[in-house]
């Protein structure tokens, strides 16, 4: 019951909060929540450290972007396309990968990353260092006008409250159940007769899918895809996120992008200091939080019913 | 009386969450032979590991030659005197019999030199340039057993060194143990074969879920194969 | 197509792949002993070597210590700092998953490379070769001092094998490497060789810093770069495995050198391609022998 009441305050908080914050900041906020859950489904369900996600998030918002500007494409299309194709890109990426465990599947993904990062500034579509400029904010369905700030958070919050559920029902379903059980114990699961690479390649391809899907959305709100968005400081950045919030839990990287986007926007005025404050920060959770902030809520809320 | 070299009190000992000793207590006398005995999983290799240091968490009174052991770590144990020869062998693949053989340093004077422990293990002589696990069942067993003797500790926690052997191995082996305690050494040995068991041994110690049982001089176990029998479930 | 690529152009780009492949298999030997023995992957090594090239200008330009004395000095500061690293931010992580450590070193990147970005600006700062002038060799005009880079890390590659291989002290290693509780068990400080055994790597990645000094201009992003290119070689040359890595290094260096001369578009690309087919044929690494493979 609290539940729902959480869920309806949350609702309602969502629908008016463009009328007080700015609209853009709360649109970044919603891209992260979603790059931060399909990291999530890697990390945190299935026990794999993509260490180079950004990859389908930089790319993705070059793909929807020029799909957009130069494909023509109508708002929508262009999300579901660049998500769609995305998820290939996922698909490949596990091929090589997902033979490999923990280590080494983390320094694969990342040189991968790096691949993906020289093969695209080489590439003549992403003009290079300059960026892909002025993507056009396409219609909806080809009619409804969204090149308005409002009118695209509501937009983008559709989708976004779309792809979270869409990652609840993955994580809660029999397939998210077999990716736990890799996660804690992977021989078990392969004498059980399950191949777990399979269902490492799928997770891989449902992630980067939605991390496509994040990357896309953040384009058309920016209007600007850029080498950066695939750097491995937004590697390390979503990283940064599942973990403050708690990996595993399903609203965990969704506080804990909402707090680093809120916390970056505070610290841009420091210059090099943000970097330092959010190392030590990353450290402390590393060393002390491993939880995150949401696991070790829940832990302690559990810590006090079993007291009761 | 002889006052007992290693003493143990009420030792409970755990891997994470589950607890695999319950309280064990027992001692061991200079130059004694003892064994543990009990069914797979009683907790005889977890006591001989509870004893060098190398389980997460344990508790009670581990008491060697007036020392305290539970406070120390594994490295500091070792050079109190005692060493100790895993149930799986562990010889190093990436270093030569040679090698593994000369591994554990000399720690303490009254170890046993490189050249008579060659002649004490005469198979180990033309292998010395082989990879450690290229060695036979026998072989490697023979050598986990020589490079320890090499430190000087006095006092050797054997786990099992006659599973998995040929009977003519085994009783190879168990020539080698006796000689051992002939030599002045006190030996904890844990065993699951009886026969082999009651070959070497001056007294046994059953061991049930995580606590000593019983106990039996090698004239009682002969007297009452029976009960014994009935601790181990053949 | 090759008409037109003059002997010269390839001569000289071999050379500098060599110099190149020089630091990459430092560096990667380096992170392979970390690795091998307390199973780190140490992302902080890109950020230590940066700092080996700082303590050396630092020393220069404060205390007018020449090169030479900081080749000696600064692996040992930098090693200290590893230590100090080891102690404090890995040794509460070993029991844990290995992800976490990894996390814990990149978070240290964080912080060092921002501190150092504080004091000492983004800007590249120079430091003067020690070996000014250089020999024409016909094909191509060779610095002295890159000369001196080539040999000089051979001869550290080539000690470090060998300490590893040879000595009493690298058996202990390799045991450690496969069975720590139970050298331990030999009455053998094993946590006290960890960390040790973190500082010497981490040393080695100072000493690298030293060597680049006078060759690339000593920045705080020095390193970050470079970290990835190692992390490919040390995957491409099997994770952990020592000879893997040198030998993964050099290899790396002259591919990078000759994609230059024949496909320069390429040449950032070549060593991610390299490292996909390997995984692809040799899913263990290069030079890992089956034993190794986990």
């Amino acid at each position: 019951m609290t539940r729902y009441l959480l869920l309806a305050a949350l609702a309602v908080v969502a629908l008016i909060a463009p009328f007080f914050v700015y609209p853009i900041l709360l649109m970044t906020i919603l891209c992260f929540m979603v790059f931060a859950s399909s990291f999530n489904l890697l990390l945190g369900y299935a026990g794999l450290l993509c260490f180079g996600h950004a990859m389908f998030f930089g790319t993705g918002a070059y793909i929807g972007g020029w799909l957009m500007k130069e494909g023509g494409l109508s708002i929508e299309l262009a999300f579901l396309v660049t998500a769609l194709s995305m998820a290939v890109l996922g698909w490949l990426v596990g091929l090589i990968s997902a033979r490999r465990g923990g280590i080494q599947f983390a320094m694969i993904t990342l040189a991968i990353s790096q691949f993906i990062y020289f093969l695209l500034l080489r590439a003549p579509f992403t003009h290079g260092e300059d960026g892909l400029q002025r993507i056009p904010r396409s219609d909806l369905f080809g009619v409804v006008d969204v090149s308005s700030n409002l009118s695209l958070y509501y937009l983008v919050l559709a989708i976004s409250v779309a792809a979270i559920w869409f990652f609840y029902r993955i994580v809660h379903s029999p397939f998210g159940e077999v990716l736990r059980a890799i996660r804690d114990n992977e021989g078990r699961v392969e004498s059980l007769g399950f191949v777990p690479e399979r269902f490492k390649i799928v997770a891989l391809t449902l992630s980067a899918g939605l991390a496509g899907l994040a990357g896309a959305m953040k384009a058309s709100v920016f209007q600007i895809a850029t080498l950066h968005d695939l750097s491995f400081h937004v590697s390390g950045t979503i990283i940064f996120m599942a973990l403050l919030g708690g990996l595993g839990t399903l609203a965990g990287p969704i506080v804990g992008a909402a707090l680093i986007v809120l916390l970056t926007d505070h610290l841009a005025q420091f210059g090099e200091w943000a970097l330092i404050i959010q190392g030590s920060v990353f450290l402390a959770v590393i060393l002390f939080f491993r939880k995150g902030l949401v696991g070790e809520l829940q832990a302690f809320v559990k810590r006090r019913t079993a007291r009761a | 009386m002889t006052e007992p070299l290693l003493k143990i009190q009420n030792l409970e000992a755990w891997y994470g969450e589950s607890k695999a000793l319950h309280g064990m207590s027992f001692d061991v006398r200079p130059g004694e032979l003892v064994t543990l005995i009990g069914r797979n999983g009683a907790g005889k290799s977890t006591t001989l590991r509870s004893i060098m240091g190398i389980v997460p968490k344990r508790t009670g009174s581990i008491l060697f030659d007036g020392t305290e052991l539970t406070g120390k770590r594994t490295f500091q144990i070792a050079r109190t005197g005692i060493a100790y020869c895993p149930e799986e062998r562990a010889i190093f693949s990436s270093l030569n019999v040679a090698e593994n053989l000369t591994l554990p340093p000399v720690l303490k004077a009254g170890g046993i030199a490189d050249s008579e422990l060659l002649r004490q293990f005469p198979n180990l002589q033309r292998r010395l340039k082989s990879q450690g696990t290229k060695l036979s069942g026998g072989e490697q067993q023979m050598l986990a057993i020589a490079r320890i003797l090499r430190t000087g500790a006095r006092f050797l926690l054997l786990d099992e060194p006659s599973e998995g052997l040929a009977p003519v191995v085994v009783k190879e082996i168990g020539e080698q143990i006796r000689q051992l305690k002939a030599q002045g050494f006190t030996i904890l040995l844990v065993e699951q074969n009886l026969s082999f068991a009651r070959k070497v041994a001056d007294r046994h110690v059953v061991v049930e879920n995580g606590v000593v049982v019983d106990t039996l001089t090698n004239s009682e176990l002969e007297a009452d194969m029976a009960r014994v029998k009935t601790y181990l479930g053949v | 197509m090759f008409d037109h690529i003059s002997i010269q152009l390839l001569l000289g780009q071999l050379l500098i792949g060599l110099i190149n492949g020089s630091f990459y298999a430092m560096l990667s030997l380096g992170l392979a002993i970390i690795f091998g023995l307390i199973h780190v992957v140490n992302f902080a090594h890109g950020a230590q070597y940066m700092l080996g090239a700082f303590v050396a200008l630092l020393l220069l330009n404060h205390l007018g210590i020449p090169y030479w004395g900081a080749l000696f000095i600064a692996p040992v500061v930098v090693g200290a700092i590893g230590y100090a690293m080891e102690r404090t931010i890995l040794k509460p992580l070993r029991n844990l998953d290995h992800l976490y450590s990894l996390l814990a070193t990149f978070a240290a990147v964080l912080i060092i490379e921002g501190l150092m970005r504080l004091e000492f600006g983004s800007t590249g700062l120079p430091y003067a070769s020690p070996l000014p002038g250089g020999i024409n060799l016909g094909f191509m005009f060779l610095p002295w001092y890159r000369g001196w880079v080539v040999v000089f890390s051979l001869v550290v590659c080539i000690a470090t094998w060998l300490l590893i291989e040879k000595t009493k002290l690298g058996s202990y290693l390799r045991a450690a490497n496969e069975r720590p509780e139970i050298v331990e068990s030999f009455g053998i400080n094993v946590p006290l060789m960890m960390s040790l055994t973190y500082a010497f790597g981490v040393g080695l990645a100072g000493l690298g810093g030293v060597l680049a000094a006078p060759i690339y201009q000593v920045s705080p992003s020095m390193g970050s770069n470079l970290m990835i290119v190692i992390f490919a070689v040390v995957v491409i040359g099997g994770m952990g495995s020592i000879l893997g890595a040198i030998l993964t290094g050099y290899l790396i260096g002259i591919v990078e050198g000759l994609t230059k001369v024949f496909y320069p578009e390429a040449s950032n690309l070549a060593i991610f391609v390299i490292m996909i087919i390997a995984l692809i044929l040799r899913p263990n690494g290069l030079f890992s022998s089956p034993e190794s493979s986990r």
